[in-house]
């Protein structure tokens, strides 16, 4: 990896043992020529991996004896341009030495918004090519002062080839524009915090792209918030000064403590305690939380507490906090650019605090769920990307465009795959743009020209007809991928398995190749082919994509096929319950889909528990509370297995569902319903296992963000002596269906 | 009907049918053709089958809706619709009394819209061979010389005027088809727009572009113009027309009104200093009294169609390849 000071580090280490040689970049990695007594060596190697850097990650170390070169001392060499294949770091929080400093009234960086180090700072959003170097990244423009070009050039300095290096004498400086567009004379910092302590809004620049803040704990900014950028219910992120600040909101324990602390500093969602301030997370039981990661956010913190002197304020608890939402107009993409943020958020912000450091790519915050103890990625953004993974094989320089939802994209050159940040969802023009300047972007920065592309089955998703433009204009063949069959692939890929599994598919949505919608399928999976050997029951969905936001039409699916259609009009007081009735007896605009997220929709509703989504997977997430709930108090359910299997092994979920739909217990019926689930999924699992005499399951799928069901049916089939790989690097979401499609194409190019 | 032996009585009495109800002097020679000189100008020809089930719906049968047809396809070069021809095929056991419906409707349509129809043709197929009755029409007319309207003309900066309300014809249709009730009923829009256009391009010859948005709907339209413009479309959620009754069956059913067909609308793109005098012209007709200016061409590589909705967001406003699959995972 670049930029994470691993060089300095091998040669302040090799020179504190009193070895000789050397330390360069390579194309496979680094590599170390050190000279010295075998004990010394055996030593190093040691203190290589103990010792390494925060940011750094050894993937393997290899030792081989050498000729000696009796060399005077040890040095680092500089890197050769072309020589890289190592990728750009992520971004990472500002780390405690230079926080320390921060606030060091004595330090030449004292209050400077843009101290940074070797081990912290802005990396990935400021390259503009690589390698990553200054003259390469938007601080060219600024020129090292001689007190920071002492530091970047010694190697036994923090700031060692820092490429971000500055201080206030060389480096960017805050402005602050008015919400009319005015330019404001005075200290920026005092009229965003004045604005934020009035009530107001202020669009604050940050590492990957803007942020909109105001004051969490006054009603009347949150919901002013609310009302401007037209979200009137999702939930807002805040950012408290440390943990300590944040137990007054959520609830919190050591790996919630921890996990908030990386250096990604990530949303993290947690359950939310009782006093959570008003419109913060309307109807929720829990609510995303951050620290600050950038020096400014920490300076913003400061001046809202009183300015107090030294450091021990750090780590003490602190009243204010902040709502943190991404600076866009609902949809679009974050907004990175100064003229930009004027332009697109006026009408929200009050005002700007902007700077003069460039965000070159965007990167929207990661987002984590921190309600299990797994912690599973929702959203890999700033601080994670770019994720590198390695293949199981070769293959040709390919280029994955991903799906509709959650839109990533991913490169790969030899076996290695680069995945890129969250872009966003394609039903919105900006996003769509993003995807197109990211590939431009991608393939510069790394240096890859596509041999091959491949896309969804979905003929109208923009990406795939971006992926069928762009195999046009470069004559390149292109691949179509199943959307399920991409999803395990995607696990497989990145927890490296090329033997047959099978793969278990909960999922919203995908076109299959019959042109059905699939979402609930167990495949096997090997190379590039797969297999259909089930699905779940199929159930309409009563005005196509409307279902997927109004959970209520998927329940009265549910009746209909339990021919309970009358009940319809009677159990949803919905406007459009009598012509959905109709439309399902007629078969209009009802089609057919296996999908496990429609499921889940429909039990949510069937007990009560949410009819209309207010934001994606709402409901689904609602059911998981309920359930968990249920289970905490009461364990699971006593009750018959629900779930029969027809001849030919399928599920079939009527009796489950009966039952659902005749409860007055909200709470038992989601728990029964996770617990029957579990059940009957890993049964047929097991049973499918034995007769394709295979014995590892990928589970994949955004339905997997369900931690009952993915906990409960690991157990269950790691129980029955099946080995169960799930996501880890990635989103199991639509996030990660670049990978799969890359992996997928890669092992059909080998035909 | 009948078919066959029986058939051959059968087809004259068709023509006769036809000949009362479609009565003009080419016909009446009782030639296979018709031969007629056109006034001066560039002759444009257009023709459309016309299958539709039902037959018959609020505001129009298939009858009327094959001279709207393609009298629209025709006017929408800017050119004055003079001539049709109509071909009739009809399933075995058709109902002679619709058939005169059918046939009369045609007649009062092609008055209205000023064409004569000079031949035709009749076929009866078997039982099940065919759905009740098709109709296809051939349009004839001509566009004066200093009128030149074309998909591939429209210009960035251009401005984009619609007629009228989106979805009417697609949601009466459906709604009728499917036996799906709403508390008022929904007629279709269907129409000619020959004196309307004729309106529009008096007033405003340097129009560059227009369209009926048919199957597809406005969103198919404005992305065929994209594609053969080279340009981008952004249109305002706000400003499009749709009647209340049609956006909340739209809304129930799972449709996008969009995407949902029309036979009586029209969209055009003019330069954007005529918009304004465009838009008095067509308001001031009565078939487009609730015309808008809904959007605006721009310069894009990408060729997107996006839509600002009325939250102040933007939507991609996507080429869909047949039905609308759902898309949500
Ligand atoms: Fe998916
Ligand atoms: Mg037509
Ligand atoms: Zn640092
Ligand atoms: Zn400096």
């Amino acid at each position: 990896m670049q930029g994470v000071g691993f060089r300095p580090f091998v040669y302040n280490l090799a020179c504190r043992l009193g070895l000789t040689g050397t330390v360069a970049n390579s194309a496979s990695g680094v590599e170390i020529f050190a000279e010295g007594s075998a004990s010394d060596l055996l030593l190093f190697q040691q203190l290589l991996e103990q010792e390494q850097p925060p940011m750094s990650l050894i993937e393997t170390l290899q030792a081989e004896p050498a000729a000696p070169q009796r060399l005077s001392g040890f040095s680092i060499v500089a890197s050769r341009q072309g020589d890289l294949q190592v990728a750009a770091t992520p971004d990472a929080a500002v780390c405690q030495d230079c926080l320390y400093e921060l606030f060091d009234a004595g330090d030449r960086r004292y209050l400077y918004s843009f101290i940074n180090c070797t081990n912290c700072g802005p990396r990935y959003s400021i390259i503009r090519a690589l390698p990553y170097d200054r003259h390469q990244t938007t601080m060219s423009e600024f020129n090292l002062c001689s007190a920071c070009n002492a530091e970047y050039s010694d190697p036994s300095d923090r700031r060692f080839h820092a490429q971000p290096n500055a201080c206030p004498v060389c480096g960017p400086h805050l402005s602050f524009v008015a919400g009319t567009g005015e330019p404001q004379q005075g200290d920026p910092l005092t009229a965003a915090v004045e604005q934020i302590q009035q009530g107001m809004i202020v669009a604050v620049k940050g590492i990957g792209g803007f942020h909109l803040v105001c004051d969490a704990r006054n009603p009347v900014a949150v919901a002013r918030l609310r009302q401007r950028k037209s979200r009137p219910v999702k939930p807002f992120a805040v950012m408290g000064l440390n943990p300590q600040s944040l137990t007054s909101i959520v609830s919190l324990n050591v790996t919630r403590e921890q996990r908030l602390q990386a250096q990604d500093a990530p949303v993290l969602l947690c359950p939310s305690a009782d006093k959570l301030p008003e419109g913060i997370a309307p109807g929720l039981a829990w609510c995303g939380v951050m620290l600050p990661h950038t020096p400014l956010h920490y300076l913003l913190l400061h001046r809202l507490c009183g300015s107090p002197a030294g450091t021990d304020w750090l780590r003490q608890p602190q009243t204010p906090l902040l709502v943190m939402t991404s600076g866009n107009r609902s949809g679009n993409p974050l907004v990175t650019d100064n003229q930009q943020a004027v332009t697109q958020l006026q009408g929200i912000a009050d005002g700007f605090l902007l700077h003069n450091r460039d965000i070159h790519i965007r990167c929207d915050d990661s987002v984590v769920n921190g309600l299990s103890d797994q912690m599973p990625l929702i959203r890999r953004g700033r601080g994670l990307a770019p994720q590198v993974i390695r293949l199981p094989q070769s293959g040709p320089a390919t280029l994955a465009v991903g799906a509709f939802f959650k839109n990533t994209l991913c490169l790969t050159q030899g076996n290695r795959a680069y995945v890129s940040q969250y872009i966003g969802d394609l039903d919105n023009p900006g996003c769509c743009q993003s995807l197109a300047q990211m590939t431009g972007h991608l393939t510069s920065l790394l240096g890859i020209k596509p041999e091959q592309v491949v896309c969804d089955l979905h003929p109208d998703f923009y990406s795939s007809r971006f992926a069928r433009e762009y195999a046009q204009q470069n004559d390149i063949p292109l691949h179509r991928v199943q959307h399920h069959h991409a999803h395990i692939a995607s696990v497989m890929a990145e927890q490296n398995i090329s033997e047959a599994v099978l793969g278990l598919a909960l999922d919203g949505l995908g076109l299959g190749p019959d042109q059905q919608l699939w979402g609930g399928e167990l495949l096997r999976v090997e190379g590039h082919r797969y297999s259909r050997l089930g699905h779940l029951p199929r159930l309409a969905l009563p005005g196509g994509d409307r279902a997927s936001s109004e959970p209520w039409r998927s329940a009265a699916a549910v009746l209909h096929r339990l021919g309970r259609g009358d009940e319809i009009s009677a159990r949803f007081s919905q406007p459009a319950a009598t012509t959905v009735k109709q439309m399902l007896d007629q078969g209009f605009n009802c089609p057919q889909s296996s999908s496990a997220g429609r499921l889940f929709d429909a039990v949510a509703s069937l007990l009560g528990i949410c009819h209309r989504n207010s934001f994606e997977a709402d409901a689904a997430m609602q059911l998981e509370a309920s359930a968990c709930r249920y289970l905490q108090r009461f364990g699971h359910p006593q009750q018959d297995f629900l779930i029969d299997f027809s001849e030919s092994g399928q599920p079939m979920l009527n009796r489950l569902l009966q039952c659902i739909a005749d409860t007055e217990d909200p709470e038992w019926g989601a728990a029964l319903f996770h617990g029957q689930l579990i059940e009957g999924l890993s049964r047929w699992v097991i049973a499918q296992s034995r007769i394709m005499n295979i014995s590892s399951v990928v589970l994949g799928g955004g339905c997997f963000l369900n931690q009952i069901l993915l906990q409960g049916l690991t157990e269950k089939l790691q129980q029955a002596g099946i080995t169960v790989y799930s996501a880890a690097k990635l989103p199991c979401n639509d996030a990660g269906i670049s990978l799969g499609q890359a992996q997928i194409a890669h092992a059909l190019a080998r035909q | 009907m009948a078919h066959g032996s029986g058939g051959k009585a059968m087809a004259q009495l068709i023509d006769e049918l036809f000949l009362q109800a479609f009565s003009n002097p080419w016909l009446e020679q009782m030639n296979d053709q018709a031969c007629f000189t056109l006034p001066p100008g560039r002759v444009v020809m257009a023709t459309d089958s016309h299958v539709i089930s039902p037959l018959f719906f609020p505001g129009g049968d298939i009858g009327s809706l094959s001279v709207h047809g393609t009298v629209n396809d025709v006017a929408m070069s800017g050119a004055v619709p003079k001539y049709l021809s109509a071909g009739f095929i009809l399933e075995e056991g058709f109902p002679l009394a619709d058939l005169q419906r059918i046939v009369q409707s045609m007649a009062r349509a092609a008055e209205d819209a000023g064409v004569a129809i000079v031949t035709g043709d009749t076929k009866v197929v078997e039982r099940g061979k065919g759905d009740g009755c098709f109709i296809n029409t051939t349009g004839i007319g001509v566009v004066a010389e200093q009128l030149h309207l074309s998909g591939n003309r429209v210009q960035p900066g251009d401005k984009i005027l619609l007629s009228g309300t989106l979805g009417d014809h697609g949601v009466a249709i459906m709604s009728l088809r499917e036996g799906l009730t709403f508390e008022t009923t929904i007629a279709s829009d269907s129409q000619s727009l020959h004196d309307l256009v004729a309106a529009m391009v008096t007033g405003v010859p340097e129009i560059n572009c227009m369209r009926d948005p048919t199957r597809g709907g406005l969103a198919a339209t404005l992305n065929e113009i994209a594609q053969s413009s080279n340009v981008g479309v952004t249109i305002y959620e706000a400003n499009i027309p749709v009647k209340p009754q049609v956006s909340a069956a739209c809304e129930f059913l799972g449709l996008d009104p969009l995407y949902v067909a029309n036979e009586g609308k029209l969209v055009a793109f003019c330069p954007a200093d005529k918009a304004e005098q465009l838009l008095a012209i067509m308001q001031q007709h009565p078939k487009g009294n609730e015309a808008a200016i809904i959007g605006e061409v721009t310069a894009d590589p990408l060729k997107f169609v996006q839509m600002e909705t009325v939250f102040g967001g933007r939507r991609m406003v996507d080429w869909i390849s047949a039905e609308q699959l759902p898309r949500i995972c």
